[in-house]
């Protein structure tokens, strides 16, 4: 599973795992050429502001960590790259947030166009009710027209590519309900990943699951990165060291500081960085 | 340590022994009628059993006879009622827990159908007399129908409404969050979700109105032939009940205690199905 050695067809940069004291930090030769480009995006529940003037690129095909500490406006940042807080009457976020051109905040954008293009996955598995099977092709059935055996297809690779397939390839059509936490978890990346979307955004998935089933959910990202461009909100600076090529460090709505995993993590060039990577608040 | 014999520890002892006693004593006053009522009607409903009841139309004074146009006509309203009240209710509650969530019209409407949920049947009845009755120049099944659908409907929505603003809104989100139009994530996620909780306050409902009498009495009124046709007045077991159980005949009498029978068998048959479905649910 742990294909982090360079695959040459894949494309993915040459890295490689490096013990930097306790916690171990990927290096990587760089950082690719922004997928998503945040600017000046701020934000405001009702009068509230929660995010003060971000600026911050999501590399393609890399994961960006966002890290810092409960109410910091990282979760709240992934809400609005999905345009999710449009549900909210009260919610709403200004700047602009580029992607392939196209500014997403701006008002003539097809939402549910946008979100086949950027995945999200919950913090708690949200699992549909209904078969496994029929939980993946639920959201591929929205954007596609595919016969029955393209669909079973579908899911037989999305449910590959989300290491769920060998558990779950005999009951199809049981109950998604049924299953584990970590497996549902992983049903729901693989739900996400099947409508082939450009971007995934993972809000702290892993934070109510075992050690085991985060361990597989985080190879799973490294993975899954040679397709997608991932970010990734979590409160575990491990994780972040583990997954993310890319970190950027939140404090109360602003975004402190941003750089590549490594250095972040081994010579941070702002204070109250290196205070959190260190663990005396947060 | 407390000593066992000390004063503070048999004190202690004694309340609870009251308060013990006196709630006990109150569930056996309360379910001793219950039990009383229940077999009562099982003693002389059984009595009047017979397949007569199901073969032939309820008898003229004096001559004996079957309740199969009141079981017809009893099947066809509630029918027709859960017909015209579950879709409107379910919608309605749809629009309350997913589109209207907490603007003011949605608690206004919440409101409103609390109020339609209390509502005397009487009332209702009287209602739908001057509303579907008056007009037309006659009893019918259908402005039976239609009452009843009124007592049910508040039923529905509001236990649509609740089942579905229980379900974590991450749900919700998740299913938007796949890029799906709000319908779909009603209908394909929502309703899945919801179904055991929705098909509970429904099959309540329906226990609520097979034995309401009173809007029937102004609606449906009854027949004492063989009716299909809705636009009639139509024989139903509780209104055959009513006025047979007051009639100075033994047949009617005996045929009263067989309606009564059937009826309190089919509500218990609807609340059996309703709490093995919320069981299902509350396992899931």
């Amino acid at each position: 599973m742990t294909q982090v050695t360079t695959d040459a067809a894949s494309g993915a940069p040459a890295e490689q795992r490096q013990d930097r004291g306790s916690v171990q930090v990927r290096a990587t030769s760089g950082l690719n050429a922004p997928k998503m480009a945040i600017r000046n995006v701020e934000f405001f529940y009702g009068a509230n502001k929660a995010l003060k003037g971000i600026t911050l690129d999501l590399p393609d095909r890399q994961v960006t960590g966002m890290i810092g500490p409960s109410g910091c406006g990282k979760s709240t940042l992934l809400r609005v790259l999905n345009r999710m807080y449009d549900l909210y009457p009260n919610q709403r976020a200004t700047g602009e947030v580029v992607m392939d051109g196209q500014n997403i905040l701006a008002p003539g954008i097809d939402l549910n166009q946008l979100r086949s293009r950027i995945g999200m996955v919950f913090q708690k598995p949200t699992p549909f009710p209904m078969s496994i099977h029929d939980n993946i092709a639920f959201g591929v059935k929205l954007h596609e027209r595919l016969s029955k055996s393209a669909m079973d297809e579908r899911v037989e690779w999305s449910l590959t590519r989300a290491a769920l397939w060998a558990e779950v390839k005999d009951r199809l059509s049981a109950s998604a309900m049924g299953l584990s936490g970590g497996q549902q978890q992983r049903l729901c990346i693989a739900r996400t990943i099947a409508t082939r979307p450009d971007v995934i955004l993972l809000d702290e998935p892993t934070s109510a699951l075992d050690p085991i089933s985060t361990l597989k959910i985080e190879e799973l990202i490294d993975e899954l990165k040679r397709d997608f461009t991932i970010a990734i909100v979590t409160h575990n600076m491990q994780q972040a060291a583990r997954c993310a090529d890319q970190v950027a460090f939140f404090f109360l709505g602003e975004m402190v500081e941003v750089g590549p995993a490594a250095r972040i993590f081994t010579a941070p060039r702002e204070k109250r960085t290196q205070e959190y990577i260190t663990g005396r608040f947060g | 340590m407390i000593p066992p014999t000390s004063r503070l520890l048999r004190r202690r002892r004694v309340t609870n022994a009251v308060a013990l006693t006196l709630s006990g004593a109150a569930a056996v006053f309360a379910l001793f009628w219950l039990v009383w009522i229940l077999l009562t009607t099982i003693y002389n409903g059984f009595a009047a059993l017979s397949p007569r009841l199901f073969t032939q139309m309820t008898p003229p004074p004096g001559s004996e006879g079957g309740l199969l146009n009141a079981i017809f006509g009893s099947g066809a309203i509630i029918f027709f009622a859960v017909l015209i009240g579950a879709p409107i209710g379910i919608l309605a509650g749809t629009y309350l827990a997913e589109y209207g969530k907490m603007r003011p019209i949605a608690e206004i409407i919440r409101f409103v159908n609390d109020i339609l949920l209390s509502a005397p049947s009487i009332v209702i009845g009287l209602f739908v007399y001057t509303l579907v009755v008056g007009p037309s120049g006659h009893f019918s099944a259908w402005a039976g129908a239609v009452s009843l659908a009124l007592i049910l409907l508040p039923v529905v929505v509001r236990t649509t409404d609740e089942t579905m603003r229980l379900i974590p809104n991450q749900l919700r989100e998740a299913a938007l969050a796949l890029g799906a139009p709000q319908w779909r994530v009603v209908t394909q996620v929502m309703y899945p979700a919801a179904r055991s909780g929705m098909l509970t306050g429904l099959l309540l409902g329906i226990a609520r109105i097979s034995g309401e009498t009173a809007p029937l009495l102004f609606t449906a009124l009854n027949n004492q032939y063989w009716s299909t046709d809705l636009s009639q007045p139509m024989a139903n077991i509780p209104v055959v009940i009513f006025q047979f159980a007051l009639s100075p005949y033994d047949a009617w009498h005996s045929l009263a205690w067989a309606g009564a029978l059937l009826m309190t068998l089919f509500v218990l048959m609807v609340s059996v199905g309703a709490r093995f479905f919320l069981r299902a649910r509350n396992q899931s």
